[in-house]
């Protein structure tokens, strides 16, 4: 039973991160019907951004609270100028192209990322440091530390912030129209550039974010981290109905636990002729078997166009 | 233009020199070093790689990310089959079609359930297959020892054709025939081959119906198209040229791991499609050699060059050539979304937007 308490706990902070990574996937398919391959490695910008600020900080001597928020907040910062950069150089002058077009630079864009990265960060993983210290609560046999907790504490801060922006806001109704109906929605005057643009940004500052709480989760910085992560974020998001803003805090949940649960009990469920180190499969395989059953996702609605 | 280009002497004799230059470039080139023969081995292996792609992006407009898995999959069967692994050693010419079957299966498997998605969902589903394969290969070493894991499958049988060994050297005509320089021959022979399938298959009813497909689905299905059939067939079809290519790939290498079918090998495929031309089987060869031979010069000037300049090596030469693919794709997509030497048919496209 404990180990089953300790999954859940697992499987949740994961999710919450993955929550966070698929949102941005999900809020850029909404309005421009695009797979951005390279959102996961923005997230891994905002780590490998943070751990240098770290790293920078680090003979200052300052409180370690101070620390981590100058860190992310330069992460954040960063990750906004290259979503920013990647719409308006990468995918702005593809719109209206055929829809192959985006997704092929999309994977330029990735690939070029991730190089430059391993070009300033070196391909060794890099050891984050680990600026506050963990500490460890036990809740019926299982542990729980405070970085998990902070973990579900920001992602649920920053998801119930974008509900706000989104629902509450003249930018978010400005971004929901646009999803809608680009051209209706420029005829009421909304310019349909910015609001993508302001997409891109808002997707990427939560990228950073996640980012930075994966590395301290992990305890490491890679410039390949992304790949994976962005992957399981897009099945998240996918799970939960790609483009719908619920639907992607729902699937990274979901996922996170199957993730976790999966990767508990695949040895004693079939013998130990699988292991965990099946564990990256589950995410792939919930991803065919939604698309197979379900390809609206659970919260998504039926798209009529499939061309 | 100008009229010799058409004309039927000019063409017939830009082909024998095409031919001759083709024949004699192994001997140039093994003078450069039997490296240089083993490279341009497998900048052939990867032009059947990209017309095999080709097929399915190209021809059919569906993105596949995972492409690479395909070859996997030929290259273990053709590992599995003849090596010490099993103690089962069958000649290639049995094998060979057993792999591209195998392929064609898989490639049926994942398609039979995603062909009927959305094209930038087929892309993910494909990459995530391709995944999954590589995850299979390297932890299928038990409980049962299937692929042997990380390690990968070594002392692979190489080709042996009427007691000629293609790994070994042989004297014929005053000339001597190293392996690599005879997989060169061979290699070219299959490449004729699948040109010749290619154009032919282009051309085709099916090839036809491929274009109407990638054009407009929902016009093709109203023509009477099979759309979901003829998808499946692009995609097995395309599997099947992986399935060759890796088996040839093994028996060349004589040592395969998973490390060989990472995601990059897929990006690198889609990289030489797309920056050759999607669609234009000559494009797609020439993207593919480009791709393929350029890292292997920057290997041979990157280094030097640094060194001269600044002392010590700034940049690794893996980081350039992928930075180089990665520009590729955004460039090309930016500025000439045909490719370098786009199809007929995209041409014309392309031409009508400017209008």
């Amino acid at each position: 039973m404990d180990i089953f308490i300790q999954q859940l706990i697992n499987g949740l902070t994961l999710g919450a991160v993955y929550a966070v990574v698929a949102l941005g996937y999900t809020m850029v398919y909404g309005i421009i019907q695009l797979i951005n391959f390279a959102h996961g490695d923005v997230v891994m910008v905002g780590a490998m951004v943070a751990f240098s600020v770290i790293v920078a900080l680090a003979p200052l001597g300052l409180p370690p609270l101070v620390v981590v928020l100058v860190a992310t907040g330069c992460a954040v910062s960063a990750c906004m100028l290259i979503g920013y950069a990647m719409e308006r150089l990468a995918y702005r002058p593809l719109r209206g192209a055929p829809r192959l077009a985006p997704l092929i630079t999309a994977i330029g864009v990735s690939i070029i990322l991730q190089h430059l990265a391993m070009m300033i960060w070196s391909r060794n993983p890099l050891a984050f440091p680990q600026v506050i210290k963990t500490q460890s609560y036990d809740i019926g046999g299982a542990t729980v530390t405070n970085v998990q907790i902070a973990i579900l504490a920001i992602s649920i801060a920053i998801m119930a912030g974008l509900v706000a922006l989104v629902y509450r806001t003249r930018l978010g109704t400005a971004m929901r129209a646009t999803a809608q109906n680009p051209q209706v929605a420029g005829l009421m005057g909304i310019d349909a550039n910015r609001v993508i643009a302001f997409t891109f940004v808002i997707g990427a500052a939560l990228a950073a974010v996640a980012g930075v709480m994966v590395a301290s989760y992990y305890g490491i910085a890679h410039y390949a981290m992304g790949s994976q992560l962005g992957l399981k974020a897009f099945c998240a998001a996918v799970l939960g109905g790609i483009g719908n803003i619920p639907g992607a805090m729902l699937g990274g949940v979901l996922l996170g636990l199957v993730e976790a649960l999966g990767a508990g009990y695949i040895g004693d469920l079939t013998g130990n002729v699988f292991g965990s180190n099946y564990q990256d499969v589950f995410a792939f395989i919930v991803l065919i078997g939604v698309l197979v059953l379900r390809p609206s996702g659970l919260l998504g609605e039926r798209v009529g166009d499939r061309a | 233009m100008t009229r010799w280009r058409t004309h039927p002497a000019a063409v017939r004799a830009g082909i024998a020199l095409v031919a001759l230059a083709l024949l004699a470039l192994p001997f140039a080139l093994a003078a450069a070093g039997t490296a240089w023969v083993r490279i341009t081995n497998l900048a052939i292996l990867f032009v059947f790689l990209s017309l095999g792609l080709n097929i399915v992006v190209g021809f059919a407009g569906l993105l596949d990310l995972g492409y690479i898995a395909f070859y996997a999959v030929g290259a273990y069967v053709y590992a599995l089959l003849a090596s010490p692994h099993f103690n089962i050693h069958w000649p290639f010419w049995a094998i060979l079609p057993i792999g591209a079957a195998v392929a064609a299966l898989f490639g049926v498997l994942i398609g039979a359930p995603t062909l009927k998605l959305r094209g930038d969902y087929l892309a993910i589903v494909t990459l995530g297959f391709g995944e999954i394969v590589r995850i299979f290969l390297n932890n299928l070493s038990h409980p049962v020892n299937i692929t042997n894991g990380p390690q990968g499958i070594a002392r692979i049988d190489p080709f042996r054709v009427d007691g000629v060994d293609f790994s070994k050297s042989d004297s014929f005509l005053g000339l001597t025939f190293s392996g690599p320089i005879k997989y060169y021959y061979l290699l070219l022979l299959v490449l004729l081959a699948v040109i010749f399938i290619n154009v032919r298959l282009q051309d085709s009813r099916i090839g036809r119906a491929w274009e109407a497909v990638r054009e407009d689905e929902v016009a093709a299905r109203a023509m009477g198209i099979d759309t979901r059939n003829i998808k499946l067939l692009a995609f097995a079809m395309g599997a099947s040229f992986g399935g060759i290519a890796g088996g040839m790939f093994s028996a060349i290498q004589g040592f395969i791991s998973p490390e060989s079918f990472v995601l990059v090998e897929s990006i690198m495929v889609v990289s030489m499609v797309v920056l050759g031309g999607m669609g234009n089987i000559w494009g797609v060869i020439l993207g593919a050699v480009l791709l393929s031979f350029v890292p292997e010069i920057l290997r041979f000037t990157v280094e030097p060059v640094q060194m001269r300049l600044f002392g010590r090596m700034l940049i690794e030469p893996e980081v350039i050539r992928m930075l180089i693919f990665g520009f590729a794709l955004v460039l090309v997509m930016a500025f000439r979304p045909g490719g370098l030497w786009p199809s007929a048919v995209r041409k014309r496209e392309l031409a009508e937007r400017r209008l």
